[in-house]
């Protein structure tokens, strides 16, 4: 294992004179290269603009008398002030280009710069939704393009392309659900979803009409598959399943689960947040699923971008395909690919949809980065991509199942996250404590009380794109912060210490929130912008 | 393979550590039968970061790039000049490859940004509080509609929607209504100078949980909203104000001002650019403190940190899916945050004098275009008011004109019969945006080429 670290400097080593070494206070707030940003409704001015924009020619206006004469109180700042406010609010923030990111369930894997690059490309960035067809083929052939991966990786029928993200994609496959069973007149009312699912799960089920019941795990972390079959009847329209699951397993039982699903007239969904463990290795539609949202933000390394945008196109199964949501693409008999819309549906027999999600046809910003990314690995490199990031995540679970309580360690290898609970804590340390711990440590949390069916939990997911010598520098971070949890150190209680911020008051923010900035009001009655300037 | 760092050396050590003999023992849960054993047929292999970029290069080359041609399209999504530190910006690794913040002390850049960004659509909303973004303009159209059928508790059931609402929009919220039962009252809009305010105000009714509008319109018309807000509120519904061009309101009053309930909007305008149509920004507003706890979305606050200073938070979660599962205000768990963070940055660039500017210069524009193509023989205005964006009628099939002029490398705005298909009586109608990016010549471009093909 290699050192913590390179730097020469050792933990432990004892400081002479300790104030000496922290030196005094600044006259600014700032530390060096931490420096403190006002809020741009401090520093800017609404006469300032760093665009260079004619004079108003003060002809008369055509704007039916609704000309806006009041103020707005939208401040303003140069080319070069805005550059430098954004520049210091971004080092504020931690990002995995500046390391390890180990969130669960959310796959935070390096994000290609040549997918940046392409989706600049003027055809892509620089062309209308609306355009005639005849001006947009290419774009047309990425989605066509992205579609057929997404197809063949899945081994699915079809797929929808214009669900925004992954929620979007449940309820975009939770719809096409219910359209189906409406079309043979079966109006069914229940949607089971396992304890352990995403929020989101319920979340959209609830959404799109539907009463929510839970489906019991069993003891080694994966669906009761008799009690599921216990629970399926008439009244059951689907059943929501994440594979692998959010306790890191893969559902052994799938193929019987859906099977015992079909046979009893309902529809399988899948949450396809976690595909990144199986990229290659195992296709969905072999298992008998119906429709699975794919987070190409995940999966497919399309930037997160401090929450979003995501992108969530869903696969499905023969029998929910005519109801995928419209606008789509084919690839007709000419060798052309065609956009179907409202207009057109008839011409492709589209005509079972169940309607419009989005005004336009999707993310193509992310579809041309996803595409990007899918031709860079190829078939054999994505099945890589799964292989690593299931060794990753195996390799983290077993360098530290001696120092943390691992529940689901004995059900056998894990696939692409480690998941621990806080058993053995010393009574006053929670995981959030040991979470704030790990950020002094220069990494982000892991994931923390999720999964709800595991207390304290910490979800751990590596992804393939870390090296050895970075999964051992966690290792050895994680290990000792995870010790001096056990042993109830209480600076863990105010960690982090070396953070932009100390720990934030929730409480405050929620109990009287301030969602908007506003000017401090002068004793003139006149406010003043830069009262609280540099603070 | 250039972005997977493990050693065949590293896999082996850690297979060892790990106690399994070779990669696939990992994979032993996965069915026997559903394992795949090689790479799946009918996919290339890895492929070079040179072959990769030329490929994509050879598609994107098969689409007219709007600033090769002479550009008029609009109906939800403009073209406008982003200034190039915005790009710059975003790309920074610090906000681009960051998390949704909910670790603040660790985001708090993201976080501040988003606190900006809620300040500034506000006050260009003329609202209360914003979120911090939703997925687009048509999806935040409809979380709107949620809201307010939330607001009624279920105890009204009628959500009417202007004809002039953008026809996309409406299919959004119709698509959404089957499933919640909501009942939409719509119709496509009349080719008339002036909205059908009227004929609108007339079908609001004590069972009408809210009333949509698109401001400026679908046909790029500006009304005053105060006479709808009015009738709403009379019968206890809310006013949903839809705004599709957000520079518009450097030059028009702010829906808030003029009674409007919630506000929302795309955002595509400042920052983002065309794309294609996504990924777009989702604008969200509220003019009332008491509907902040029932907005969908996420929400950035103040507070203070354990040493007493300002930071930022995530707030008000408690409203949110991951808290409230199946009693969750809506199911997105996403906003649209880097194009929040664009639209931010090219806000701040422009500051209240640029937006003026910026937005008088569309209209001046615009004005001229309009005065132009009203020259054309048989060509008509309809507008008596515009911003940007305005229509005209050609009196004939105005698609087979849009095609016919494609090809001369002229994209001469959005059809009224590609928006509207299934009303004939629109179909000689063209939407025409003119935008700072607009230049005479291209204005005189569009005119002859409409003299010629129209003759």
């Amino acid at each position: 294992m290699s050192a913590p670290n390179q730097s020469g400097w050792k933990p432990g080593t004892p400081v002479e004179d300790h104030n000496a070494m922290s030196g005094p206070d600044t006259v600014t707030g700032n530390r060096a290269l931490m420096l403190e940003e006002p809020l741009l409704f401090e520093i800017g001015h609404v006469e300032t603009t760093g665009v260079d924009l004619p004079e108003p020619s003060g002809a008369t206006t055509r704007l039916g008398g609704m000309d806006r004469a009041e103020a707005i109180g939208l401040p303003g700042l140069s080319e070069p002030e805005a550059v430098r406010h954004y520049t210091r609010l971004s080092r504020q923030n931690y990002g995995i280009d500046l390391g390890f990111f180990p969130l669960g369930s959310c796959t935070m894997k390096h994000n290609p710069r040549l997918n940046e690059k392409v989706a600049r490309m003027p055809g892509f960035a620089d062309v209308h939704p609306l355009q005639p067809v005849q001006t947009v083929r290419g774009a047309l052939e990425v989605i066509n393009e992205l579609a057929h991966w997404l197809i063949a990786l899945t081994g699915m029928h079809g797929v929808a392309m214009s669900p925004k993200a992954g929620a979007h994609g449940e309820l975009c496959g939770i719809l096409c659900i219910r359209a189906a069973l409406e079309a043979r007149g079966d109006a069914r009312k229940v949607v089971l979803v396992p304890e352990s699912a995403h929020g989101t799960n319920p979340a959209t089920a609830a959404f799109a009409g539907y009463e929510v019941e839970d489906i019991p795990a069993t003891p080694e972390g994966r669906v009761d598959l008799e009690a599921l079959k216990a629970r399926l009847g008439p009244d059951v329209a689907a059943v929501m399943i994440t594979n692998p699951n959010t306790c890191g397993l893969f559902e052994r039982d799938m193929k019987a689960i859906s099977d015992a699903v079909h046979a009893a007239g309902g529809f399988v969904y899948c949450d396809g947040a976690n595909f990144n463990a199986i990229v290659g290795k195992v296709r969905p539609g072999d298992l008998g699923v119906d429709a699975m949202h794919i987070n190409l933000h995940k999966t497919f390394s399309t930037p997160h971008g401090g929450g979003g945008p995501g992108s969530g196109p869903v696969v499905l199964s023969e029998a929910l395909a005519p109801y995928g949501p419209l606008p789509y693409v084919v690839r007709g008999k000419d060798g052309e690919v065609h956009l179907v819309e409202e207009e057109n549906a008839d011409q492709y027999g589209h005509t079972q949809s169940f309607g419009r999600m989005t005004a336009f046809h999707g993310q193509m910003g992310m579809f041309s980065r996803a595409l990007t990314y899918m031709l860079s690995h190829g078939a054999d490199g994505l099945k890589q991509v799964a292989e690593d990031a299931v060794l990753n995540a195996n390799y983290v679970l077993r360098s530290l199942d001696d120092v943390l309580d691992a529940p689901f360690g004995p059900s056998g290898p894990c696939m692409h996250e480690a998941l621990f609970s806080d058993a053995g804590f010393a009574e006053d340390i929670s995981t959030l404590d040991l979470a704030k711990g790990l950020i002094d440590e220069g990494y982000h949390p892991m994931t923390m009380y999720f999964p709800l069916v595991v207390h304290g939990a910490m979800l751990i997911e590596p992804t393939e794109t870390e090296s050895k010598a970075a999964l051992d520098q966690f290792i050895a971070a994680l290990r000792s912060v995870a010790e001096r949890a056990k042993a109830g150190d209480a600076t863990l209680k105010t960690a982090p210490h070396y953070a932009p911020r100390r720990r934030l008051d929730e409480t405050l923010a929620a109990r009287k929130p301030v969602l908007a900035y506003e000017e401090p009001v002068a004793p003139s009655g006149q406010p003043t912008m830069s009262e609280q300037g540099g603070r | 393979m250039r972005y997977l760092p493990l050693t065949e050396a590293d896999r082996s050590a850690m297979l060892e550590t790990i106690g399994a003999p070779d990669v696939d023992a990992l994979f032993s849960d996965v069915p026997e039968e559903a394992r795949l054993t090689g790479p799946i047929e009918g996919l290339p292999m890895h492929a070079s970061e040179m072959a990769v970029e030329k490929h994509m290069r050879r598609l994107s080359k098969k689409n007219l790039a709007a600033s090769d041609a002479a550009f008029f399209l609009g109906a939800g999504a403009y073209k406008h000049h982003v200034p190039a530190s915005v790009d710059h910006i975003i790309q920074r690794g610090e906000f681009l490859t960051a998390y949704t913040p909910y670790q603040p002390e660790i985001a708090q850049g993201t976080l501040q940004m988003l606190f900006e960004f809620q300040t500034q659509v506000a006050r260009l909303y003329g609202c209360h509080v914003a979120n911090a973004s939703m997925y687009d303009g048509s999806t935040a159209c409809w979380e709107a509609v949620a809201m307010a059928s939330r607001i009624a508790r279920g105890k009204k059931r009628k959500v009417v929607l202007s004809g002039a609402l953008h026809p996309h929009y409406a299919e959004v919220v119709k698509t959404m209504a089957k499933f919640t039962e909501d009942e939409i009252a719509h119709a496509s809009p009349a080719l008339q100078a002036q909205p059908d305010n009227d004929g609108l105000i007339a079908r609001i009714d004590d069972d009408t949980s809210c009333v949509v509008v698109q401001y400026p319109d679908i046909l790029g018309r500006v009304t005053d909203l105060q006479p709808i807000a009015d009738a709403a509120h009379e019968k206890g519904a809310l006013l949903i104000v839809v705004n599709t061009e957000p520079v518009a309101l450097g030059a028009i009053r702010s829906p808030g001002e003029m009674g409007a309930d919630i506000v929302v909007g795309e955002g595509q305008s400042l920052g983002v650019g065309l794309q294609f149509g996504g990924p777009y920004l989702g604008l969200f507003a509220v003019t009332s403190p008491k509907h902040v706890r029932q907005m969908p979305g996420r929400l950035c606050g103040e507070t203070v940190d354990a040493e007493g200073k300002r930071g930022f938070v995530l707030t008000l979660s408690t409203r949110e899916q991951h808290i409230r599962r199946e009693k969750a205000t809506s199911n997105i768990c996403t906003n649209s945050g880097l194009c929040a963070l664009a639209f931010s940055v090219h806000m701040t660039l422009l500051g209240e004098k640029g937006l003026r500017r910026l937005a008088m210069e569309n209209h001046c524009l615009a004005c001229h275009a309009a005065d132009r193509l009203a020259k054309v023989p048989g060509v008509s205005v309809l507008n008596d008011s515009f911003f940007n964006e305005f229509t005209i009628r050609l009196g004939t099939d105005a698609r087979a004109v849009v095609r016919t002029l494609a090809e001369r490398d002229i994209l001469a705005g959005v059809s009224l019969g590609r928006l509207f298909p299934n009303n004939a009586e629109l179909a000689d109608g063209l939407l025409v945006a003119v935008t700072e990016t607009t230049t005479e010549e291209d204005i005189e471009t569009l005119a002859s080429a409409l003299e010629e093909v129209l003759s």
